[in-house]
């Protein structure tokens, strides 16, 4: 047995003491799921102290997976946001089944109708267009819709000169979409070197996982790339490559640290200091000569 | 150009057909398509990527820029260009070489064979996805011709890097999918054994990509494939190449960005 499912049981019999005497809804609601267990160190936090160190573990600083809501709350200006194209769905044009059902389950789970949820916002008062995507949502991948609604924030901001901000959490292309999927590689880089032609300003923010057809385009397009600690980021899948070059790989490979110093990303941020880096670059690249 | 012909393979006879050793490479298609070939290796930074061919030639008449994905046809020379899969440098390869064309408004051609990017330890370290994306960005930004012909396997991001054309023509008995049937299996049915099964609904024969808008034509084959007769496919490619190019060269610089652009853009659109 090991450390973690011994510390899950003892959460486990916690739990089971404190849901002790309830037997109806009103009293589950009032003690909600107060602990969280951090998967890489397996300490055991309350959400309350989680949540004012915005998911990141006091004990061994690992970042939480975040949804798109709360990436939006701890990045940009407080009701500054506008979402764009919220309503777009994926057709699922092929008609598989197991498809639909976790399109269908993926968007009760996180509320949005998408993996990707983009639109216009502020941080610290500059406006920008911003979009994040969601690893609760299909690994965060990218489908037609999803690539569609990005290429349609880039042409927003190359026609408003408007500063992009995209953090990605993605693992590729969405293989039930097929080819369609694969497309949106191009669509998207496409779009980026348009928006680069005018001199618009991308930073895009990669955090875990950063992998495939999704960092094979618009991720690793920044004209700053910056990093989320031990972010995993690459093109071929770990295990793929393990098979591939019959060899173990080390723990460190393809995590942010190592990416760095491979020469691909500009900077690793915490989480805590992400809002300042990128206020700092949104005022220095305002004073720009012309 | 014929459809209905298609019909009477399975797909997964098509992908047998489209890896079978014996059906002809880039190799065997440069010296029938072009003239006066001349190579050009290496990437300028770290070395020369044997998967992809790169070079200038003439293409009736007209000098043009190659861009070859080869996966060789002995296993000695398999091994040499790694069976097509690219790496890294291959792709900086092919953007030093397309960036020259531009400088002196040669049109591209590319020949697409890979099943797909290399996925191993040095293509990680030497940052294969940011060499990919590049490699899409530069290429919507071309102001000259570009022409991808998908001879036989067009495996993912790998083949998609050098598929971002004006005009792209795929051959019967071609695939194209975003990745491999096995490993479509493997992830969406648990079970690599049922790549038969996957290549069926993967929708990834030149038809189904004519149908997405990604392909603007098909070069009909023999009824075993190229491996038949490489004459008569090379007859209908220098047909189809001509006209082709003949289109693209009474376009302006931007307009030929813009009809390369648009060509993807429409591709899965939102409501």
């Amino acid at each position: 047995m090991n450390i973690f499912s011994k510390r899950k049981e003892q959460l486990d019999r916690f739990k089971a003491y404190l849901h002790k005497d309830q037997d109806n809804q009103s009293i589950k609601r009032s003690v909600p799921e107060i602990i969280e267990v951090c998967p890489s160190c397996h300490g055991a936090t309350t959400k309350d102290t989680l949540e004012k160190n915005m998911y990141v573990c006091n004990t061994c600083q690992h970042h939480f997976t975040l949804s798109a809501d709360q990436r939006i709350a701890y990045l940009l200006d407080k009701n500054s946001f506008k979402e764009i194209d919220a309503h777009a769905k994926s057709a699922n044009k092929d008609n598989f089944t197991m498809y639909q059902s976790k399109l269908d389950q993926a968007i009760s789970k996180t509320g949005h109708n998408e993996a990707f949820v983009g639109g216009i916002g502020k941080i610290n008062k500059h406006r920008v267009c911003f979009g994040v995507l969601d690893s609760n949502f299909i690994m965060g991948s990218m489908g037609y819709v999803v690539g569609d609604k990005i290429t349609r924030l880039i042409e927003t901001a190359t026609k408003r000169k408007c500063p992009l901000i995209l953090v990605i959490a993605s693992g590729g292309a969405r293989m039930q979409e097929g080819i369609l999927s694969l497309m949106q590689m191009v669509k998207t880089s496409a779009a980026l070197a348009q928006f680069d032609k005018v001199g618009g300003l991308y930073i895009s923010i990669l955090t875990k996982p950063t992998t495939g057809g999704v960092s094979a385009s618009f991720a690793m397009l920044g004209d700053i790339i910056l990093a989320e600690p031990k972010a995993m980021i690459g093109f071929a899948g770990k295990r793929v490559i393990e098979k591939t070059i019959n060899e173990t790989l080390p723990e460190e490979f393809q995590k942010a640290e190592f990416v760095l110093e491979k020469g691909f990303l500009d900077k690793i941020v915490t989480r805590q200091e992400l809002r300042k880096t990128l206020s700092d670059l949104l005022d220095l690249h305002q004073h720009r000569r012309r | 150009m014929s459809i209905e012909n298609q019909k009477n393979k399975t797909v997964w006879e098509k992908v047998v057909i489209a890896r079978d050793v014996h059906r002809p490479k880039a190799t065997d298609y440069i010296p029938l398509l072009f003239e006066n070939f001349i190579e050009f290796h290496g990437d300028r930074c770290f070395k020369d990527d044997r998967a992809l061919i790169g070079g200038v030639a003439y293409f009736n008449s007209i000098p043009i820029t190659i861009l070859a994905q080869n996966k060789g046809k002995t296993l000695e020379e398999n091994l040499v260009c790694n069976f097509g899969m690219m790496h890294p440098e291959g792709y900086k390869k092919a953007m030093r070489l397309a960036k020259q064309a531009e400088k002196f408004n040669r049109p591209i051609i590319t020949l697409i064979d890979t099943p797909g990017a290399y996925p191993g330890k040095g293509a990680e370290e030497r940052g294969q996805a940011s060499a990919i994306a590049q490699c899409l960005a530069l290429f919507s930004t071309l102001t000259v011709p570009v022409i991808a012909i998908v001879l036989s396997e067009g495996g993912s991001g790998g083949a998609l890097a050098l598929s971002v054309a004006n005009k792209v023509i795929m051959l019967e008995n071609a695939v194209y999918s975003i990745l491999s049937p096995e490993g479509f299996a493997s992830i969406l049915y648990k079970d690599e054994t049922k790549a038969k099964e996957a290549a069926e609904i993967m929708k990834m024969t030149a038809a189904d990509l004519y149908d997405v808008g990604f392909v603007d034509s098909i070069i009909k084959e023999p009824k075993n494939g190229a491996q038949e007769n490489i004459v008569q496919v090379v007859n209908a490619l220098i047909e189809q190449v001509s006209l082709d190019l003949q289109e693209c060269l009474k376009m302006k610089d931007e307009a030929l960005v813009r009809s390369r652009n648009e060509k993807f853009r429409n591709i899965g659109v939102i409501d």
